[in-house]
């Protein structure tokens, strides 16, 4: 067997093509992905104009100043302003193409969120063009927008809470720089009660004193609650996340897994298909399996060529993303059994490709007519078709390697999840393919 | 239907025959429906050159690659085991992408020789392809890739070699090339059975053929034994002025037709 392997290995070294494809496509991939992972999203670049006078820039809510044009500080981490002078100029930048997008601020905006009688509106404009880019600046706008809209109607709220504060219990208050006592319903109900023990037990005004303290009271509790109501009003839909099943990991690291899982599906199944519809192409197969090697050898030897030479390169890009994701690299003999194992289920599953094949070239567009399919299914997410066909391409992958590789590599980077089930799972579609492959060499292969 | 046979020795000699080294009884061969061989028996001697002729279809690949321990036969049985026998397959079964020393030294280890380094090296001189030992075997021309693979049936030293149709597709000069290699391999004692749907190479070199239709051995003998059986029973448009059939090969065509194939 050793010998057929040296044969591979050498016929390999001869095939440059072949080999720069084995070597170059994870090493774009994990290129690829490494950037894509270390660098954020480009900032759209948005025209900006604030209209507002330097003068009016502040509202005064609760007593307290708040400067509005620092509001937009979150904006600007989300786009890349290009400050203008003028509306019009904003425009036209848009219109130019110069900018994505503009975002204007009129000059009323602080006097109507000072009066709080109408909402203060801002103007967005964007270029249609491009669908997609269109689509990006109107949602990134549109949320920062939001999250500005929400900070205000928080503080206003708390504004409304802090003056309902002062009219239950009374306190201090300053305005236009004076200072003013403000009695408040609770000391307004213990005055009343003095009052009420003062006046003689058959006078007709105590009556008259019970009920403004029964509603000095009353008032007092209500007020109490008037913090949680404007929260609410404030905040009318809160969102509290609980995750209810799956590994907490990162996207970063599942995006590694499955860029090692499909550069290993494609490395393996290619090598061990082709390298078997080689020994069919070129008529060898006969004369080595009449005497010289036994079936059983020669389909051992493919699968163990494919699986060591796509796990050693997947194990290296794996090493690679490295530099880019952040990786536990104490789970490094996870990550070799989880690569391991799905390369040998694909090393066998690229066999029953090989076997039923007699050209290299056939067996290469069967694997690739054979992976993009399985991978998409492996990839569709739950709830996003109904149950019953969910069921279908649940069944279906749990037939091929990828969903498990995925799973036990994705496990293996992470730090939740079992990764014994996945690999027994790998470990029973190798046996099958096996199987599978060995019989059909019978059948195919004379 | 009973084979002709010639109780004649191969023409030219003179001497006893020799014990058979290859011997198969009653090989039978079904795929499905049809009957590929159907009771074949047959033997070589040492030295021996056997042709296996007969029209499309008649079963000469499939008799060869029983032979040879490719495919196992319905029924009957060879004497000698896979191991014992080199085989050569129509088409080249050697690697492109390597060396012709490189593929010889593979098959050669394969093959369990004692001494792979020596045996290559007998190959590349028996082959007269010493000066393109170094050159990968997809380079050659079609005659010196099917003296490799001759080569490499060759390597085990076996002392019966099976070819089927070695010199298909070759041309003229090349095919008279591969003919020296292999006349030169029975002249050293090898017995050579080989299959050709070439008529004029049956009759140049072999000294026996056996002829098959249908599956069915229905001749084995010398050439010129099977223009005596159609001299015997043909008639006047078959034959040439002189009473013999033009050539071989038109008696070969109207011996199928006496037997009505």
């Amino acid at each position: 067997m050793r010998w057929l392997l040296l044969k591979d290995l050498q016929i390999l070294r001869r095939s440059p093509l072949v080999v720069a494809l084995l070597v170059l496509y994870p090493a774009v991939i994990s290129t690829l992905i490494g950037f894509a992972l270390s660098r954020g999203p480009d900032k759209p670049q948005v025209a900006f104009v604030n209209l507002v006078p330097k003068s009016a820039e502040q509202i005064e809510l609760g007593g307290e100043q708040i400067n509005v044009t620092r509001q937009a500080g979150p904006l600007f981490r989300a786009i890349e302003p290009v400050r203008v002078q003028t509306r019009r100029e904003a425009i036209q930048k848009v219109e130019d193409g110069e900018v994505l997008g503009a975002l204007v601020i009129p000059e009323d905006t602080t006097r109507k969120l000072q009066a709080g009688l109408e909402p203060a509106t801002v103007e967005v404009f964007y270029n249609a063009d491009d669908p997609v880019k269109a689509n990006y600046v109107r949602d990134t706008i549109k949320s920062q927008v939001q999250d500005a809209n929400n900070a205000l109607t928080k503080r206003l709220a708390e504004a409304a809470a802090e003056y309902l504060d002062l009219i239950g219990t009374g306190g201090r208050f300053e305005i236009f720089g004076r200072e003013l006592d403000v009695l408040g319903l609770e000391r307004a109900e213990e005055i009343l009660r003095e009052a009420e023990r003062e006046l003689p037990k058959r006078s007709p005004a105590r009556e008259q004193i019970e009920q403004v303290v029964r509603f000095a009271r009353l008032a007092r509790d209500n007020l109490d609650l008037s913090d949680a109501v404007l929260s609410s009003v404030g905040t009318p839909i809160a969102v509290k996340q609980t995750q209810l099943d799956g590994g907490a990991t990162p996207l970063s690291s599942f995006a590694v897994a499955i860029a090692v899982t499909v550069s290993l599906m494609f490395i393996t199944l290619l090598l061990a298909a082709g390298t078997l519809a080689l020994e069919r192409e070129e008529n060898a197969f006969p004369r080595l399996v009449r005497g010289l090697v036994s079936r059983t050898s020669v389909l051992l030897e493919k699968a163990a060529l494919a699986a060591v030479c796509s796990a050693t390169v997947c194990l290296l890009m794996l090493a690679a993303l490295g530099l880019f994701v952040d990786l536990n690299w104490e789970r490094s003999p996870l990550w070799i059994a989880a690569v391991a194992a799905g390369a040998l289920a694909f090393a066998a599953m690229g066999l029953a490709v090989g076997v039923v094949t007699k050209e290299v070239r056939a067996a290469s567009l069967l694997c690739v007519m054979l992976s993009l399919p399985l991978a998409f299914l492996a990839l569709v997410p739950s709830g996003s078709v109904s149950r019953p066909l969910f069921e279908v391409v649940r069944a279906i992958s749990a037939l091929f390697p990828f969903k498990p590789t995925l799973t036990a590599l994705d496990t293996a980077l992470d730090e939740t999840g079992d990764i014994v089930a996945p690999l027994l799972h790998l470990l029973a579609l190798f046996l099958a393919f096996g199987a599978v492959s060995r019989l059909a060499l019978r059948r195919f292969a004379g | 239907m009973a084979a002709d046979s010639a109780a004649a020795p191969p023409q030219g000699t003179a001497a006893p025959p020799t014990p058979a080294v290859l011997e198969a009884r009653g090989l039978a061969k079904r795929y499905g429906d049809r009957e590929a061989l159907r009771e074949v028996s047959l033997e070589a001697r040492r030295g021996e050159l056997v042709a296996v002729i007969g029209p499309n279809g008649a079963g000469k690949t499939t008799l060869l690659s029983i032979l040879a321990g490719i495919q196992r036969p319905d029924a009957g049985e060879v004497n000698l085991s896979p191991r014992e026998i080199g085989w050569v397959p129509q088409q080249a079964a050697v690697y492109g992408k390597l060396t012709v020393e490189e593929n010889l030294r593979l098959f050669a280890r394969l093959e369990k020789v004692p001494d792979p380094g020596a045996s290559v090296e007998r190959m590349l001189d028996l082959t007269g392809l010493r000066e393109r030992a170094h050159d990968q075997v997809s380079e050659l021309s079609g005659g010196n890739r099917q003296r490799v693979n001759i080569a490499v049936g060759l390597l085990g030293e076996q002392c019966v070699l099976l070819l089927d149709e070695p010199s298909a597709a070759l041309d003229p000069r090349q095919r008279e090339r591969v003919w020296e290699f292999v006349l030169s391999l029975a002249d050293a004692g090898t017995t050579v059975v080989y299959s050709t749907h070439n008529i004029q190479e049956a009759e140049r070199h072999a000294q026996r053929v056996l002829v098959l239709a249908d599956g069915e051995l229905i001749f084995t003998g010398s050439p010129r034994e099977l223009e005596d059986v159609v001299e015997r029973g043909a008639s006047a448009d078959v034959l040439a002025p002189g009473g013999t059939p033009a050539d071989f090969e038109a008696a070969f065509v109207a011996f199928l037709r006496q037997r009505g194939h």
